[in-house]
């Protein structure tokens, strides 16, 4: 089988590319996911910290109490020590009646709006140099017998929430780069899984042999199957091409053999009626002529057929010994009209093999037709099945003339024995049987024989 | 060292910051005029930071200290209100100090000390730099054969049952003067209740205010007064050794100590300098310095343990409050209305000062 | 012997029915399967000449049925596709045999006897003639109470000669139809079995006589 290597070659990589879009996705959502975590923890922290802002400037608005000389004001040690607390915030802090300031910080903005009621109003503003978050809450006292408006309002920097909205963004992040380092090896892998039916694929269709035309059937994933079907599809009329070019083969030798047939009659036909040696010479050539072409198409058509099985290999269990009963039995009347006697050996009992029944059929009946051949009137075949301990060999032993030359050029194809006269053959005989032993991991033996004659053995290792 | 030392009082007065509003106490030079100032604003006295200031001129040569001693209050101004420029100031009146950190006068400062308690700074602006115990100091002499009170009870209980004795012999800090007075008044507030039993017996027996610790302590050597409430240790501390007459009184119901603290001002001309004079104070070494002198170590294992009722004032936000207009009113017309009782509310008493 | 030959092309027909003719067969042609049902219908037949591609249909079909039908004359499929497949399919319907245009007639000749034989018998393939009896299925003769073997040439040669009884055959033709064109014979080969066939012949009345530069004859004493 010849196997096809995929070379990377000058396209774009697909792998390449899928891995890129995964990082850069990743990236993307990565960034997107340390922004939000950033963000959300920042909103989060703002507003729990905005709480606390406000339980301060509601307990600091109710430390303040009218007193008869105008207002006391209980500012509580412990609120300003937890406000600080967290990342020691600077705080200020005014208390203004009626507009007026009372104490803290009398430059501290007003709230931009009042506030009403007892719900403290958030707003933030830059103050000495800082970014101040601040919280107001009013309340009606009753100073020196009249109702006056106080206004507490409370700021304090948030460094210590931004610091914790920095931390936990840069810990998304440095999760986030965590999960940028997992995602180079995970991308890769991922890659690996999509590409890999498509290599798989890949192998099963460059593992066929170049004749195997039968459909890929492969479990694909479903993205796939389009491929798929577009090599079946594209299998499917190459096969369909071959069968026509097959179907035109035998078709063409079906149409010309009649025309044959016709031709050898009639020139038979002739010979029967003429008594002119030299018109009777020139109509057993036509009549010769015949017999070859017919022979060689016969042979042409076995070797195409050969080939085509080689590939399609549909092996089953066989009975060898009655396949090769067939074609003795087959062959014999050609046997009887030569008066060659035929004998056999080893095929009274089956002999269990594992292969193309057809095949050998064909290779059988070539090595039969070529010891009948070329054995003379007279002569003897003999065809033996010999199981050893190793092999199984199946014989075809003649009487004739044996062989010149190399053994083994003869098996080449289209090569004939450099001693075979005017008798016809293509010489495709031995390169088929030898084809048939090798799809079944076994080799064609040709030998001359030391009583004379040839010795062709089929030789099959147990597997 | 000495000579260095002997030359300080020359150039005291030649190296002033320009044009001093504010009052200051004292002043002085540590290292030759040629090297580059380090202008130090503190309410400790001079003797208090002589070892180490000494230390580090003989450090670093190219550097010198002028340092300008102030009480709390006039620092607070001068830095404050005045604008003045100076690289590294020291107080012991940690509400002010802290007030001035927070409305954003002190830079931040990178420094790693390690040992400094968390409570013992402020963000990276306030540092704190020496623990300073306030002991109740007492004469023998005064006491006579009565036994030593140890705790506030018993001190108010003797205070009560001898009148003769201690009227007009007890001193303690004016918080109308001294930001440190109002500040012990105002912790004293906060951490006990028989603080003000304590300030109505003291205010019968015509206690005697004062700016400083170290008048406090003249009078209580001079044999004037017989116990002075509220007195920095280190300042006890230089003198109670070569003076067996002085008694350090051990009130186990709680000790305060307050922090005195340092930062180095964002108007600061030599910022590099202040912070190089900070790292310095904050040194292993000096610390060890410090610590002898208050009796008590700021930095774990730089000197005496604090026994079990000492109690720290943290440097905190918290420390605002002391600071603010209407609470000091109020706790101040408290504080008249105890010790002064004879006087109306609202009228600003005679402070009798020291000689 | 008594064929059916189905097969399309009329010229082949009547050149193979010619030939079959030299052999001594009565040949009838069908040109197609509705032909040769009629024929098989009229007349019985000693064996069937199958062609497989006709114009209304698939011989191999038409086999199919006739053998369901269990009609069972003896049928030699002629291939002209020669592919194992046609081979093997053709078997497995119940033709006899297969033999692949253009065919060699002393091969037809074989094939059709050996199926007969393993068929045990045409109606009647024994022939009587001047004292003997020949079985050209048995491939031997009878002269009164003794059968005689004949070998697959003498038989051949038998054959030929009584086909046209009293007729000269000249060496070459008889080497023509002895022997497969492809086979390398010389001239004497013939003599050879006219020896052989002339002593099996001993006894009879019948006498293979040899006509110098002519050929040989057979013909009744």
């Amino acid at each position: 089988m010849i196997r096809t290597m995929m070379r990377p070659g000058g396209g774009v990589s697909l792998r390449r590319r899928l891995v890129w879009q995964f990082i850069l996705l990743s990236a993307v959502l990565v960034a997107g996911l340390a922004f939000t975590v950033g963000w959300v923890a920042d909103r989060a922290s703002r507003a729990s910290q905005d709480a606390v802002l406000g339980a301060a400037v509601t307990a600091v608005a109710d430390g303040i109490r009218s007193v008869d000389d105008g207002l006391e004001l209980e500012l509580p040690y412990g609120t300003f020590s937890m406000l600080g607390a967290m990342g020691e915030e600077r705080i200020f802090y005014a208390v203004r009646v009626d507009g007026d300031p009372a104490t803290g910080y009398d430059d501290l903005p007003m709230p931009p709006m009042p506030p009403e009621g007892l719900v403290p109003v958030f707003w933030s503003t830059d103050f000495r140099d800082a970014r101040l978050r601040l919280a107001s809450v009013s309340r009606s006292l009753l100073i020196e017998d009249r109702a006056r408006q106080v206004v507490v309002t409370l700021g304090q920097t948030r460094h210590g929430q931004a610091a914790i909205a920095r931390d936990t963004a840069r810990s998304a992040a440095w999760a986030a780069a965590a999960f940028m380092a997992l995602a180079l090896p995970v991308a890769l892998l991922a890659a690996g899984a999509v590409l890999g039916p498509i290599r798989r694929l890949a192998q099963v269709v460059a593992a066929r042999g170049p004749r195997d035309l039968r459909p890929v059937r492969h479990q694909t994933p479903r993205e796939l199957q389009p491929l798929l079907r577009s090599i079946n599809g594209l299998i499917a009329r190459l096969r369909a091409a071959l069968e026509m070019t097959e179907t035109f083969i035998f078709e063409a030798a079906h149409r010309i053999r009649t025309p044959l047939s016709l031709v050898r009659t009639e020139a038979e036909l002739a010979l029967s009626e003429t008594d002119d040696p030299a018109t009777a010479a020139r109509l057993r050539r036509i009549v010769r002529a015949v017999g070859e072409s017919s022979r060689s198409a016969n042979q042409i058509l076995d070797h195409a057929m050969v080939l085509y099985r080689s590939d399609q290999f549909a092996a089953g269990p066989l009975d060898i010994a009655a396949i090769v009963q067939e074609v003795v039995r087959a062959t014999a009347p050609i046997a009887e009209m030569r008066e060659i006697e035929v004998t056999t050996e080893g095929l009274a009992l089956p002999v269990q093999m594992h292969g193309d029944a057809r095949m050998f059929e064909i290779a059988l009946r070539n090595l039969m037709d070529n010891a009948l051949k070329y054995t003379p009137s007279e002569g003897h075949v003999h065809v033996a099945i010999r199981p050893s301990r190793t092999e199984l060999r199946i014989e075809v032993l003649d009487d004739g003339r044996g062989i010149e030359g190399d053994p083994a050029a003869l098996v080449a194809r289209f090569r004939r024995g450099g001693n075979v006269g005017d008798t016809g053959g293509s010489g495709l005989g031995l390169t088929i049987v030898s084809e048939v032993a090798a799809a079944h991991g076994g080799r064609l033996i040709v030998a001359p024989r030391e009583t004379g004659g040839t010795c062709a053995a089929l030789s099959f290792p147990w597997a | 060292m000495r000579r260095i030392i002997i030359s300080l009082g020359l150039t005291a007065w030649l190296s002033a910051n320009p044009a001093h509003a504010f009052e200051i106490e004292a002043e002085q030079d540590f290292g030759l005029p040629p090297a580059a100032p380090i202008e130090v604003l503190s309410n400790a006295d001079i003797e208090a930071m002589a070892a180490v200031l000494t230390d580090f001129a003989a450090r670093h040569p190219t550097r010198r200290v002028h340092y300008v001693q102030a009480s709390s209050a006039e620092i607070q101004r001068a830095i404050r209100d005045e604008g003045a420029r100076f690289d590294l100031v020291i107080s012991s009146a940690m509400d002010l100090q802290m007030k001035l950190a927070n409305d954003g006068f002190a830079a931040s400062v990178e420094l790693d000390v390690p040992g400094l308690p968390d409570w013992a700074r402020w963000r990276d602006q306030l540092w704190g730099m020496a623990l300073e115990p306030v002991v109740t100091l007492a004469s023998r002499r005064g006491f006579g054969d009565l036994p030593l009170p140890r705790s506030r009870r018993e001190l108010i209980a003797t205070l009560r049952e001898n009148p003769d004795r201690f009227a007009g012999r007890i001193a303690s800090y004016d918080p109308e003067v001294s930001g440190v007075g109002y500040f012990l008044v105002s912790q004293d507030d906060q951490g006990s209740d028989g603080f003000w039993r304590l300030a109505e017996v003291m205010g019968r027996l015509d206690a005697r205010l004062f700016c400083c610790s170290g008048d406090m302590i003249e009078e209580l050597r001079a044999g004037r007064v017989a116990l002075a409430y509220n007195v920095v240790a280190s300042y006890a501390a230089r003198f109670r050794p070569d003076d067996p007459d002085l008694v350090q009184l051990e009130l186990d119901d709680y000790v305060l100590a307050i922090l005195r603290s340092a930062f180095v001002p964002v108007a600061a001309p030599d910022p590099e300098g202040g912070e190089l004079l900070l790292a310095h104070l904050l040194s292993p070494w000096s610390q060890g310095i410090i610590a002898d002198s208050a009796g008590v170590a700021l930095i774990p294992g730089t000197g005496p343990a604090p026994g079990p009722s000492l109690r720290p004032i943290r440097l905190d936000a918290g420390l605002l409050v002391y600071d603010d207009r209407l609470r000091r009113a109020s706790l101040l017309s408290e504080w008249r209305a105890a010790l002064i009782q004879d006087m109306p509310a609202g009228e600003t008493p005679t402070t009798p000062e020291a000689p | 012997m008594r064929f059916l030959l189905v097969e399309d092309s009329r010229e082949l027909a009547d050149a193979v029915a010619s030939r079959l003719a030299m052999e001594g067969h009565a040949v009838d042609h069908a040109a197609t399967l509705g032909d040769a049902r009629e024929f098989l219908d009229s007349a019985p037949y000693d064996l069937i000449l199958l062609d497989i591609s006709l114009p209304d249909g698939d011989g191999r079909d038409f086999l199919a049925r006739e053998r369901s039908a269990r009609r069972d004359t003896a049928v030699i499929m002629m291939t002209a596709s020669a592919s194992v497949g046609d081979r093997v399919l053709t078997l497995d319907q119940g033709a006899d045999d297969y033999i692949t245009k253009p065919f060699d007639f002393a091969e037809l000749q074989a094939r059709c006897r050996a199926v007969l034989r393993r068929r045990d018998g045409a109606a009647d393939s024994r022939r009587h003639f001047a004292g003997f009896t020949f079985d050209a299925l048995a491939a031997s003769i009878t002269i009164g109470p003794e059968t005689r073997e004949l070998r697959a040439r003498e038989l051949r040669l038998l054959e030929i000669l009584l086909s046209r009884p009293g007729q000269a055959f000249s060496k070459s033709h008889l080497i023509d139809r002895l022997f497969s064109f492809d086979e390398e014979v010389s001239d004497n080969a013939i003599e050879v079995y006219v020896g052989r066939l002339r002593r099996k012949l001993e006894g009879s009345g019948a006498r293979l006589e040899t006509l110098r530069g002519v050929g040989y004859r057979l013909f009744p004493e």
